[in-house]
């Protein structure tokens, strides 16, 4: 038997609101499915199981708040014949004291339909024996005490979802600031990140380095490239510039992992966690898993998804907790550098500013190219310039040849 | 109906499409409050996976291929939607 903890979902969680059971007692669960939806400063996410088993007994209410590390559920691990014997529960890391802002609930309706991405997870799994409901309808109703059983639901499958709730009494709709799908709440997401980014910038020796490099091949590359594609298809230069940190990261494994515990771990999996920003105010940067290992398509509908589900709210347990090294993109607007603060206990992240047309040297000969400034924040734990260095010039060399990434 | 009408109640339509497929994108925004003349990068803060998938639904919603070369006539509401009738337009004659 193993327990299904309350996961840390990232360095500045102390404690979740478990908001939605999606199994019950005697559901085979594999490794990868989503078994509840936890409330955090995040958002709600998504909680995947990491065991296979069947699950034996929740442990945890609806609604309850409780630390990192709580057990959630027990599970009974295939071949268990019914001996309950506790497994050691996978280490958790140190939580930090962060204020906790009461979880609120900005709006619900259900995020919409993703254009081109591929279909994130029902919201509602229909359980047997239970009406069903999004978590956000179903805490406005026991806020309210309303029976759901009398509701018609308008969501997918007929689900009861906030409006509904919300139709019912004729509440009046949220406020224009905080109508967004999901369940973002801006306010609680800038105390997180204020959390996160203290504790970085009072543990964590940060050192600096920039690098500017010309793009123009990149650019010509998907000019040519994107021509021939439908928009699904298309690649942006955000993707090119993802990959070459990955593939960068095999010869330079000491900016990929985490520091735990006065020392560094590597990681073999290169996670690289993408910075998106949420109109509005806020910031999250989910995993791309094993971005190394996908090809450009992969990673661009990768990143799609991952961009889609994080501003509607829906972003699961293993994105928030997986990354390796960050990497953060200004795009086409904003400015040319970024300096960015490292994520803990992740060792580095690599920003790219958005990209201008400047004079520059080729062959010998000055003309217009098209030209980026990167930038590397480095642990000085782990590495020091000099590798910061070689690692920012990799990258750089990998963007000169589009085509092999 | 006339010619003029005709073209009246397309530009009206299309209109429409691109302001709900700007509401999929960007829920939070008004779009009652946002200029059709003004640069939606910076009036609705589009980024350009944003407009990469505005382009998509756009493209899926009416059968016109958009190439990345015309994307610098996609800049307003306003734009889009000419841009879109005129191609509509040319498809017909």
């Amino acid at each position: 038997m193993v327990e299904f903890l309350m996961p840390s979902l990232g360095a500045d969680m102390e404690a979740g609101t478990l908001v939605e059971w999606l199994v019950k007692p005697g559901d085979r669960v594999k490794r990868g499915n989503i078994v509840a939806v936890v409330e955090t400063q995040k958002g709600a996410i998504e909680i995947e199981t990491f065991q296979a088993g069947q699950i034996e007994n929740l442990l945890v209410d609806v609604n309850s708040k409780v630390p990192v590390g709580t057990p959630l559920a027990l599970i009974r691990t295939e071949g268990e014949e019914g001996a309950a014997v506790a497994a050691p529960a996978p280490p958790v890391p140190t939580p930090v004291p962060v204020p906790t802002a009461p979880p609120t609930i900005a709006v619900p309706s259900p995020p919409p339909p993703p254009i081109g991405a591929p279909m994130p997870p029902p919201l509602v799994p229909a359980v047997a024996g239970r009406l069903p409901a999004s978590p956000a309808a179903r805490r406005l109703a026991a806020e309210r005490g309303i029976d759901l059983s009398i509701i018609t639901g308008s969501g997918p499958g007929g689900a009861i979802v906030y409006v509904d709730v919300e139709r019912q009494f004729g509440a009046a709709p949220p406020p224009a600031e905080k109508r967004r799908a999901g369940w973002l709440d801006l306010a609680a997401m800038r105390t997180a990140i204020a959390a996160a980014m203290a504790r970085s910038k009072r543990d964590i020796p940060h050192y600096y380095l920039e690098h500017q490099i010309d793009v123009t091949p990149c650019e010509n590359w998907l000019a040519e490239k994107n021509a021939a594609l439908p928009p699904d298809s298309r690649l942006l230069i955000g993707a090119l510039a993802l990959k070459a940190v990955a593939l960068a990261i095999h010869r330079f494994p000491a900016f990929n992992g985490f520091y735990l515990d006065n020392k560094f771990e590597p990681s073999k999996a290169v996670n690289v966690g993408v910075a998106i920003a949420i109109r509005g105010g806020g910031l999250a940067a989910p995993a791309l898993h094993d971005a190394d290992q996908l090809s450009l398509h992969d990673l661009m509908s990768g990143m799609r998804d991952l961009v889609q589900r994080t501003r509607s709210g829906r972003i699961r347990s293993s994105e928030m907790s997986d990354p390796t090294i960050t990497v953060s993109s200004l795009g086409e607007r904003g400015v040319e550098a970024l300096y960015g603060i490292i994520y803990p206990p992740q060792v580095a992240i690599v920003g790219f500013g958005k990209v201008v047309t400047r004079p520059w040297i080729v062959d010998g000969a000055i003309g217009p190219r098209s030209v980026v400034t990167m930038t590397l924040a480095g642990d000085h734990r782990v590495t020091d310039g000099h590798a910061g260095a070689l690692f920012l010039a990799e990258i750089g060399k990998f963007l000169q040849e589009p085509e092999k990434l | 109906m006339t010619e003029i009408e005709i073209r009246k109640a397309m530009q009206d339509e299309l209109g429409e499409i691109v302001k709900q497929e700007l509401n999929n994108i960007a829920p939070e925004v008004d779009l009652a409050t946002v200029d059709p003349a003004a640069d939606l990068r910076e009036a609705v803060d589009i980024d350009s996976m944003d407009f990469l998938n505005l382009v998509t639904a756009l493209h899926h919603r009416t059968g016109i291929d958009i190439p990345e070369t015309d994307y610098p006539k996609l800049v307003t509401v306003s734009g889009i939607v000419a841009y879109l009738g005129a191609k509509l337009q040319s498809a017909k004659a």
